[in-house]
C-alpha cells in the first residue's frame, strides 16, 4: 500500500494560506490589545473594586474559563442574533477571542498585582499620589514585567484557538486550509501544512512579544 | 413546526453531554498513561529522549487543537484505516492530553529539590530507587492539583471534536439549533452544561492546591 | 510660635492590642526630634500615624494648623505634600531610573514640567552626593546609595517635615555614615526631622530633643544630653545600658 501525499498542489495556493496568516494575525493583535487592558481593568477591579463589583468581575472570569472558546464563539455569533445583536464573521470572532482572552488575562495580570510589595505603595502614597497614579505608574509595570511570561502564551494560545473561527466562515488560516483540501482534495497535506504554519507563528509572536514587552510595556 | 420545550432542549443535551463525560475520560486516562511513559522515557536521559520528548510537547503546546484533530481523522484514514468521529477524537485528545501532562508532571519533579536526588544517592540507592522512593511519591502530591486543573481543559477539548463530526455536547447543541432555530437559548445551556462540568473541578483543583500550600509551610 | 506637628492625646489599637496609649507631642518648625526605645514600643507606629500611612482612633493630630482627616483623599494628598517620609527598606521604584524616581511624584502631584522637574532631580542628586548616578537602575547601587536616592525624592516634594523611620537599619555598618551626613546637613539647613532610630551617638549630636517611648508612651523626653547623660526612670536606664551589650 503506497501513500501518495501532494504537498505543491497545496502549496500552490499559497496567496490563500498566506491571506489565511494575515487574518490570524490581524484577529489575533487586535484581540490582544483589547483584551490585555480589559484584563487589566478586571484585574483592578477584582483586586481593588467595590464588592459588588468584584462579584461581577469574578464570576465573568470564572464563566469564560469553565466553558469552551467554540461555545463563547457559537454563542455570539449565532446566539446574539436572536437577542437582535448580528454580527459578521470577523467582529464575531473578535469579540468572542476578546472575551476570552480578558477572562485570563485578568486571572494573570491580578496575580502580579497582588504580589507588589508593601513598600512600594507606601512609598508612592507618602509622595503623595493618588490611587490612580499609583496603580498606573508604580504597581502596574512591574506587575505586567512580572507575569509577561504567562501573558504571551496565554496570547498564545488564543491565537491556536483562533483556528475555530474558521467554521463561522471567518477567512483565518484554518479556514484556509478547509476550503484548499474541499478543492484539490488533498485534506492531509493542507491540514499538515496549516500546522507547520501555526507553529512557526506561535514561535515567532513569542519572540516578537518577549522583545515588545521590556521595550514598551514595562521599561528595561 | 413543532414545538419545543426548555426542558426539551435540555433532555437532549444531557444526553449528549454523556459522550462529553465519555470522551474526557478516556483522553485523561490514555493521556496520562502515555504521559507517565513519556515522563519515564526523559527521566532515563536515555540518549535522544529529551529532544524527542521535548519536540513532542512543542508540536502539541505550538499548534490548534483543531489542527491535530483534522490530522488525526484525515491521517488514520490515509493509512486505508476506517475512520469514525470517535477513533480520530480519542486519538488526537489522547496525545493532545499526554503532551500537557508529561509537561506539567515534568515541573513537579524538577520543583524536587537537587538535594533530594544527592541525599538517596548518598544513601547508594539507584536511579530507579531514588525515583520510585523519594521524588515520586513528592513530585505526585504538588502534581495533583495541576493535574486535577488541566482535566477542565481536556472536557472543554472535547468541545472541537464536533467539528469532526463526534456528536457530543456541542454538536448536540449546533444541532438541536438547527431543528428549533432557538440559538440563544440552545447555546445558553450547552453553556451552563459546560459549566456545570467544569467549575466543580476548577475547584477542586483550586482547593487541592491551597492543602498543598498549607502542608509546605 | 505654632507647633508643626500637633499631636494630643494621641490613641492607638490594632485590634484589641493598644499600640499608642496617648501620645501628646509638639514639635516646633526646624526642630530635630529622635525618637528611641524597645521593639514594639510603639514609635514606628508613631511615625507612621502622622503621614496617614496608619490610622488612629483616638486623640488630635495637626500638621501645620490642618488636622489629619483620613477619609478625605484631598486632605491627606495634601498632608503628604508637607510632610515626606524616608522607609528602612528604601522602597525606590525598580522599574525606574534613579533619576525618574525622584521625577515621578513632582510630575504627576506638582504638574511640575519635565524640564524643572529634571533640573530639580539633578540639583538634589547632588546634594545627596549621587550627581554621576541620574540614569542608573535602583538595583545598580549599594543600599546606602539607593537610601540617598530615597531621601533626594523625598525632598523633591519640598516637604516642611521629613519622617524617618530607621533609616539605617537595613544597611550594612559601612554604609550608614554616608546617610547619616546627609540627615545631618538637613538638619543643619533647618528641615523639621522627627527620627526613629538606633544610631544614639548620632541623636545625641544632631537632635533637639530626645524622646524615649516605652510600651506605647512617651516615657521620658529632654534635650539629649540630659536624656543620655541623667536619666531619670529605671525603664530608660535598663534601654541604655543594653545598648552597651
Amino acid at each position: 500500500m503506497r501513500i501518495e501525499l501532494d504537498f505543491l498542489s497545496v502549496l500552490a495556493q499559497w496567496p490563500l494560506l498566506a491571506k489565511g496568516v494575515a487574518w490570524t494575525v490581524g484577529l489575533t493583535v487586535i484581540a490582544s490589545v483589547i483584551g490585555v487592558a480589559l484584563g487589566v481593568v478586571l484585574a483592578w477591579t477584582r483586586s481593588q473594586g467595590p464588592a459588588w463589583a468584584k462579584w461581577v468581575a469574578g464570576t465573568y472570569v470564572e464563566l469564560i474559563r469553565n466553558t469552551p472558546f467554540i461555545v463563547q464563539l457559537f454563542f455570539v455569533f449565532f446566539g446574539l442574533p436572536a437577542a437582535g445583536v448580528k454580527l459578521s464573521p470577523e467582529v464575531a470572532s473578535i469579540i468572542a477571542m476578546v472575551i476570552n482572552l480578558s477572562a485570563y488575562a485578568t486571572e494573570i495580570i491580578r496575580a502580579g498585582i497582588d504580589a507588589t510589595p508593601k513598600g512600594q505603595i507606601e512609598a508612592a502614597m507618602s509622595l503623595a499620589l493618588n490611587r490612580m497614579q499609583t496603580f498606573v505608574r508604580v504597581v502596574l509595570p512591574p506587575a505586567l514585567r512580572k507575569v509577561w511570561p504567562s501573558l504571551v502564551s496565554q496570547i498564545i494560545i488564543v491565537m491556536l484557538g483562533s483556528a475555530v473561527c474558521g467554521q463561522i466562515s471567518t477567512e483565518e488560516l484554518s479556514y484556509a486550509a478547509n476550503l484548499i483540501q474541499s478543492r484539490n482534495f488533498r485534506a492531509f497535506e493542507a491540514y499538515i501544512i496549516a500546522t507547520v504554519i501555526y507553529l512557526t507563528l506561535a514561535i515567532a509572536v513569542r519572540q516578537l512579544l518577549n522583545w515588545l514587552g521590556p521595550r514598551y510595556l514595562f521599561g528595561k | 413546526m413543532v414545538e419545543f420545550t426548555l426542558w426539551d432542549i435540555f433532555r437532549n443535551l444531557l444526553e449528549a453531554a454523556r459522550w462529553t463525560v465519555a470522551l474526557s475520560l478516556i483522553a485523561f486516562i490514555g493521556g496520562g498513561v502515555v504521559g507517565v511513559l513519556l515522563l519515564v522515557a526523559r527521566l532515563s536521559k536515555a540518549p535522544g529522549t529529551n529532544a524527542f520528548v521535548g519536540g513532542y510537547v512543542q508540536l502539541f503546546q505550538g499548534t490548534p487543537l483543531l489542527m491535530q484533530l483534522f490530522l488525526a481523522y484525515f491521517g488514520i484514514a490515509l493509512f486505508g484505516v476506517k475512520t469514525s468521529a470517535w477513533v480520530a477524537a480519542s486519538v488526537a485528545l489522547t496525545l493532545y492530553t499526554s503532551a500537557f501532562l508529561t509537561e506539567i508532571w515534568r515541573g513537579c519533579v524538577a520543583a524536587i529539590p537537587k538535594g533530594q536526588w544527592e541525599a538517596s544517592q548518598s544513601l547508594a540507592m539507584n536511579f530507579r530507587e531514588q525515583l520510585q522512593y523519594i521524588v515520586l511519591p513528592q513530585a505526585i502530591k504538588i502534581a495533583i492539583p495541576p493535574t486535577v486543573g488541566f482535566l477542565v481543559q481536556v472536557v472543554k477539548g472535547t468541545a472541537l471534536a464536533s467539528v469532526i463530526g463526534f456528536i457530543e455536547l456541542t454538536k448536540a447543541g449546533t444541532m438541536i439549533t438547527n431543528a428549533t432555530f432557538k440559538p440563544f437559548i440552545v447555546y445558553s445551556c450547552v453553556a451552563l452544561l459546560y459549566f456545570a462540568l467544569c467549575f466543580p473541578i476548577s475547584l477542586y483543583a483550586k482547593t487541592l492546591e491551597k492543602k498543598i500550600n498549607a502542608s509546605h509551610r | 510660635m505654632q507647633a508643626i506637628v500637633d499631636i494630643s492625646g494621641l490613641r492607638k489599637s490594632y485590634g484589641t492590642n493598644e499600640v499608642l496609649k496617648g501620645i501628646d507631642l509638639q514639635v516646633k518648625q526646624g526642630e530635630v526630634i529622635a525618637i528611641i526605645g524597645k521593639s514594639g514600643s510603639g514609635k514606628s507606629t508613631l511615625l507612621r500615624c502622622i503621614n496617614g500611612l496608619e490610622v488612629f482612633q483616638h486623640g488630635k493630630l495637626t500638621v501645620d494648623e490642618k488636622p489629619l482627616l483620613h477619609d478625605n483623599a484631598q486632605a491627606m494628598r495634601e498632608l503628604r505634600q508637607r510632610v515626606g517620609m524616608i522607609f528602612q527598606s528604601f522602597n525606590l521604584f525598580p522599574h525606574l531610573s534613579v533619576g525618574k524616581n525622584i521625577m515621578l511624584a513632582p510630575s504627576l502631584v506638582k504638574k511640575t514640567d519635565a524640564l524643572a522637574a529634571t533640573a530639580q532631580a539633578k540639583k538634589l542628586l547632588e546634594r545627596v552626593g549621587l550627581a554621576e548616578k541620574f540614569d542608573a537602575m535602583p538595583d545598580q547601587l549599594s543600599g546606602g546609595q539607593q537610601q540617598r536616592v530615597a531621601i533626594a525624592r523625598a525632598l523633591a516634594m519640598e516637604p516642611a517635615v521629613l519622617l524617618c523611620d530607621e533609616i539605617t537599619s537595613a544597611l550594612d555598618p559601612e554604609l550608614v555614615g554616608e546617610v547619616l551626613r546627609v540627615v545631618e546637613s538637613l538638619a543643619v539647613e533647618g528641615m523639621t526631622l522627627l527620627m526613629v532610630t538606633h544610631e544614639m551617638s548620632f541623636a545625641r549630636k544632631v537632635s533637639n530633643r530626645v524622646i524615649f517611648m516605652h510600651q506605647g508612651r512617651v516615657h521620658e523626653m529632654g534635650p539629649p544630653a540630659e536624656l543620655f547623660g541623667n536619666p531619670q526612670t529605671p525603664e530608660l536606664k535598663q534601654f541604655l545600658s543594653s545598648l552597651h551589650d
